[in-house]
């Protein structure tokens, strides 16, 4: 995108990641891992569960030590991270708690008085939607409600540099929403956030730049749009498909010039001679009597792409929480 | 705007407030550590007539069971209360979110043991104040320091150990065992509610004798000991106190943890804990 395009230009990067490695036991979650994050864009790793996204941002944030690589987050060295360091970084982190006895209020003030610059608490309480409960007790609010409370406090100290670890794990759809219009709001701001994902539709929606990683190797790297130009040539077809309904399936597959896969229940085609192969499909069922229920003629989706990059199973990527 | 980090006192000052207001909010803690130990001290009342000290001169008998009390007031106010509470902000991942602020760790633990204290010597001066002022306990002018050195030794070490104790506690559910298990049968060996009795088994005074609790009450008792003539000071048992003070500074730095106890394997169990946990 353009904003990060500049700013390489003028500015040195906020993130820098060269060869990072971290293994537990013999499980290597993170291999060899480069990138760089520039200031003022929002970066995404993108990758199914145990992908090692988490591996990664918790070394940048310092939680976690690292095996092997040159890591520098704001010219600091995240594994001797100082108090320094931590002031001019935010985290939102998973499975972190806050006092429960507390107002939403109180814990904003007194988090807040440990950074040397601070949002004032109304603004940081507008920007995450919480206006209006700051004095609530914590152990009053909702799951998502304390989720933006984890978000309000990484915003608390105006940071030069937020870490948002899958911070839509568990919401409902519509907080979802309304967390993607948080993070487009401090993108508007300026703020450069590197972001964990493994929801595409997120990342699409957020990210200027993508970083795909499956079995902690970089699988792709670039911006949603030019991960999916790699497939623009390609057009999907897709129809429910009763399986064995005829013998002369595996002839009608094997007529088409595009990659075809029947799985539960429906048919796709990934081709570039669209068509003709739609032609041959739906001659093959006209002639048949039947009916192509479901139909549809599509450009691939930035998922599609996902899918082929990571090799993986649909059930585990596609749609909605995996562990809900 | 001058990007200045906020001085390290004020923020010690702060943690302070801030773990006291918790504690404020917590009324199942306030009541154990504060109330419950003045109940005995009505109970005791009741039931125990004055003292006849000799040359015709009668003490009340909250003159020998107050100082006591006192003790194991400042006792659960540090050691269990901090042990328990420490735990549970570990287990809440209240401990990862300090780690992920500037806030020095230093300046947390201190928070917790400054409150701690304060609690103690809140605690303790309510019983002394209600035995001073209901039941006419008294102590010489000149045998206060002795008490109050006593008393400085006595709740520094005790709030290292509550330190360990969250140290060694598997998890937040298991420290409120520990920390009963622990204390309780220690006040019934250390003359907190009442002397031992003429010829007590050896055993209970060889393990009064052992742990801290009891050189904390006798060392406490002694400026408050009608009978005792000459220097208030027992400085065998401050070492004793102090000993069992570094004791758990070092198991506290050797064990503690920032990181919740359960779940922090695999990021699927992490993740699946947080959806539970969202009450």
């Amino acid at each position: 995108m353009g904003v990060a395009s500049l700013a390489q230009v003028s500015e040195s990067p906020s993130v820098i990641v060269d060869g990072l490695c971290r293994s537990y036991g013999s499980v290597k979650a993170v291999d060899d891992l480069s990138f760089r994050v520039w200031p003022g864009e929002v970066f995404a790793l993108l990758g199914p569960n145990g992908a090692g996204k988490s591996t990664t941002v918790e070394i940048l944030e310092g939680h976690r030590s690292r095996d092997a690589g040159e890591v520098r987050v704001l010219g600091h060295d995240p594994a001797r991270a100082s108090s320094a360091f931590r002031d001019r970084i935010g985290i939102v982190l998973q499975e972190v708690g806050i006092e429960r006895e507390l107002t939403v209020c109180e814990i904003l003030r007194h988090y807040g008085a440990c950074y040397s610059r601070r949002r004032p608490v109304d603004e940081v309480l507008e920007l995450v939607g919480l206006t209006g409960l700051g004095n609530q007790r914590t152990h009053r609010l909702s799951g998502g409600q304390k989720r933006r409370v984890d978000l309000a406090l990484s915003l608390i100290g105006d940071p030069d540099l937020l870490f948002l670890d899958e911070p839509t794990t568990g919401f409902d759809p519509s907080a979802r929403r309304q967390a993607w219009e948080m993070v487009d709001r401090l993108r508007s701001l300026g703020a450069t956030v590197v972001l964990t994902s493994h929801y595409m539709d997120e990342v699409q929606a957020l990210a200027d730049r993508v970083l795909v990683i499956a079995g902690g190797r970089t699988v792709a790297e670039g911006t949603p749009d030019e991960l999916r130009g790699a497939m623009d040539a390609e057009t999907v077809v897709r129809t429910r498909f009763p399986i064995g309904a005829d013998g002369t399936v595996d002839e009608l597959l094997g007529s088409l010039s595009g990659r075809a896969t029947v799985r539960d229940g429906w048919l796709e085609v990934r081709t570039k001679e669209a068509t003709a192969d739609l032609h041959r499909l739906t001659g093959w069922a006209a002639g048949r009597g039947m009916e192509l229920e479901g139909l549809e003629v599509a450009r691939p989706t930035l998922e599609d792409v996902y899918l082929d990059l990571v090799g993986g199973d649909a059930t585990t990527v596609r749609g909605g929480p995996i562990d809900a | 705007m001058p990007d200045r980090p906020p001085p390290q006192m004020g923020l010690l000052v702060r943690q302070i407030g801030h773990q006291n207001r918790i504690f404020r909010r917590v009324p199942i803690a306030a009541f154990f550590t504060l109330a419950f130990p003045l109940m005995f001290m009505f109970l005791f009342a009741s039931i125990f007539d004055d003292v006849d000290i000799g040359g015709g001169r009668e003490v009340a008998a909250a003159q020998f069971y107050a100082p006591g009390l006192a003790v194991f007031t400042a006792a659960s106010a540090t050691y269990t209360n901090i042990g328990i509470s420490t735990a549970i902000a570990r287990d809440e991942g209240v401990l990862r979110r300090v780690r992920s602020t500037p806030l020095p760790r230093w300046v947390y633990l201190g928070g917790v043991v400054g409150s701690g204290v304060s609690i103690a010597a809140f605690g303790a001066a309510l019983m002394l104040s209600v035995g001073i002022g209901f039941y006419g306990i008294e102590v010489e002018s000149g045998r206060i320091l002795p008490a109050a050195v006593t008393f400085v030794v006595g709740v520094a070490s005790f709030a290292m150990l509550g330190l360990a104790l969250t140290a060694v506690a598997p998890s937040a559910q298991g420290a409120p065992a520990l920390a009963q298990a622990t204390i309780l049968p220690a006040a019934f060996v250390s003359d907190v509610f009442m002397p031992l009795g003429e010829d007590p088994a050896r055993w209970m005074v060889l393990v009064g004798d052992i742990f801290p609790l009891k050189p904390f009450v006798h060392s406490f008792f002694a400026p408050f000991d009608p009978f005792r003539t000459g220097s208030a000071w027992e400085p065998e048992h401050l070492l004793v106190i102090a000993a069992w003070g570094v004791f758990g500074a070092v198991v506290a730095a050797w064990r503690f943890r920032w990181e919740p106890s359960v779940g922090s394997g695999g990021v699927r169990g992490r993740r699946s804990r947080r959806t539970q946990s969202s009450r």
